[in-house]
């Protein structure tokens, strides 16, 4: 039986664009990167393939920030904004289908954490996190409130610049990440021990959405857009197929 | 001037941070919001093969637990399916294969439930041995790290697995082996993770 061409195995992951697991300037990593090299692999089905979502694992609602955890009626403190773009892979092809989900501080740097003990206010209307798929063509996209910078312990002095926590799927589990979503224009970007992981500032800029005046609701809700690229798959046909021919 | 390749480039990865509850797990970070959180059900409750259980704490380089860390699960059924359109193969009604846990606040401490998978075929027809596929985060940690559990008692299968087999060095081998023990007749399986160390564990690049 012929079965259709199976996409293959993805892309290696470029190693020197991703921070390195130690960065002295981020104290945390310097006990917790492993410092035996990583054994790399070949794709197996194990990497390959990853878990799949769909409209029951969650709800149409739970993208939008300004109304999931607010009390009927009320909004949460401060800047309206949307997020938007779309999740592609390195091959510029969309990842439909995908979960995206975020979380972040509140308008004061605050997160709704039993661990967070900073003075900014909690939001009693604001939760702090959404979810959402992508659509056919990779589209996503969030209402919520432009988080506030906070302090950390780090130096004695440092400042997180404006971020949302960004978590992706992609199609296989090698395609799984963990990012940080930063706002055009902040000057505490450059400032950040955590942004300054990534050694290259073109890897950098990634991770700063855009002001989107297109995307905007006039009168309503300003708009940022964050496009999401995840690595790419090879196209032709997977020499060791998955079920070993 | 030659020609242009037009490939994108991966976003880079970012710490998840110390909240990384707050979006993946909001029960645990102390409060709730989502109808249903995803994650703590891996097998369902059609699923064939061994129920098990699969505990462990992760220690940083000073051997101290590390209490923020999140971890995924990725596995086959007990056939050796993943859950996945790409993969030749049923899975039971309700057998999704993924899950997610956090440690405990306190003791850094984590566990979950599920059903012992089968081997997975591998490459070029090579037959690996039953194991769980773990993406590891968490403060400090600047791009998730992927590892796999393989199970104390498949010492045959594990001796022939070709990805253990990749790893040059002998002795750390064995820390990818969880240790199998009987709790009121449950399986627990007890798979402790070191980030760094004498006895790291091994790491891959997936
Ligand atoms: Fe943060």
């Amino acid at each position: 039986m012929t079965k259709p061409p199976q996409p293959g195995e993805f892309y290696q992951r470029d190693r020197r664009w991703h921070p390195p697991a130690l960065s002295q300037d981020y104290k945390t990593s310097v006990t917790r990167s492993p410092q035996f090299p990583l054994i790399s692999l070949e794709n197996t089905a194990s990497e390959i393939t990853g878990p799949v979502f769909g409209h029951n694992d969650i709800n149409a609602t739970d993208n939008d920030l300004l109304s999931n955890f607010a009390q009927p009626g009320q909004s949460p403190i401060g800047e309206r904004i949307i997020v938007h773009g779309r999740v592609l892979d390195e091959n510029a092809r969309p990842v439909p289908n995908t979960l995206v989900e975020i979380w972040q501080a509140n308008a004061s740097g605050r997160y709704r954490h039993k661990k967070d003990t900073y003075l900014g206010a909690l939001d009693p209307n604001f939760g702090g996190c959404g979810r959402t798929l992508t659509d056919e063509n990779g589209c996503y996209h969030f209402r919520t409130v432009k988080p506030g910078a906070y302090p950390w312990r780090n130096w004695v002095n440092d400042w997180r610049p404006a971020h949302i926590h960004v978590s992706v799927f992609g199609s296989g589990f090698a395609q799984r990440l963990i990012t940080q979503l930063y706002f055009e224009g902040d000057p505490l970007i450059a400032r950040c021990p955590i942004v300054n992981t990534i050694p290259d500032l073109e890897a950098v800029e990634m991770l700063v959405a855009r002001l989107d005046l297109n995307a905007t609701i006039p009168l309503d809700t300003i708009a940022y857009r964050f496009d999401i690229v995840l690595r790419g798959r090879r196209s032709t046909l997977f020499e060791n197929r998955l079920e070993g021919n | 001037m030659r020609q242009k390749l037009e490939y994108l480039k991966e976003i880079p990865s970012q710490t998840a941070g110390p909240y990384v509850h707050i979006g993946l797990a909001p029960g645990a970070a102390g409060f709730e919001i989502y109808d249903q959180e995803l994650g703590w059900d891996i097998a369902g409750p059609n699923a064939r093969g061994e129920r098990i259980r699969v505990e462990g704490v992760v220690t940083d380089g000073t051997g101290s637990p590390v209490k923020d860390v999140l971890l995924e699960a990725w596995q086959a059924n007990a056939d050796g399916i993943y859950a996945h359109p790409e993969h030749t193969g049923e899975v039971e009604d309700g057998f999704r294969g993924w899950g997610r846990v956090i440690t405990d606040f306190e003791t850094g401490e984590w566990g979950f439930d599920t059903v012992k998978p089968g081997p997975v075929m591998g490459r070029g027809g090579q037959m690996m041995a039953p194991h769980i596929n773990l993406w590891i985060v968490a403060r400090g940690i600047n791009v998730g790290l992927n590892t796999r559990i393989y199970f104390e008692d498949e010492a045959a299968s594990n001796a022939a697995d070709p990805v253990l087999n990749v790893i040059e060095w002998e002795r750390r081998r064995a820390t990818l082996i969880a240790r199998r023990e009987l709790r009121d007749g449950l399986a627990v399986y007890r798979f402790d993770i070191r980030l760094q160390g004498e006895d790291e564990t091994v790491f891959f690049d997936i």
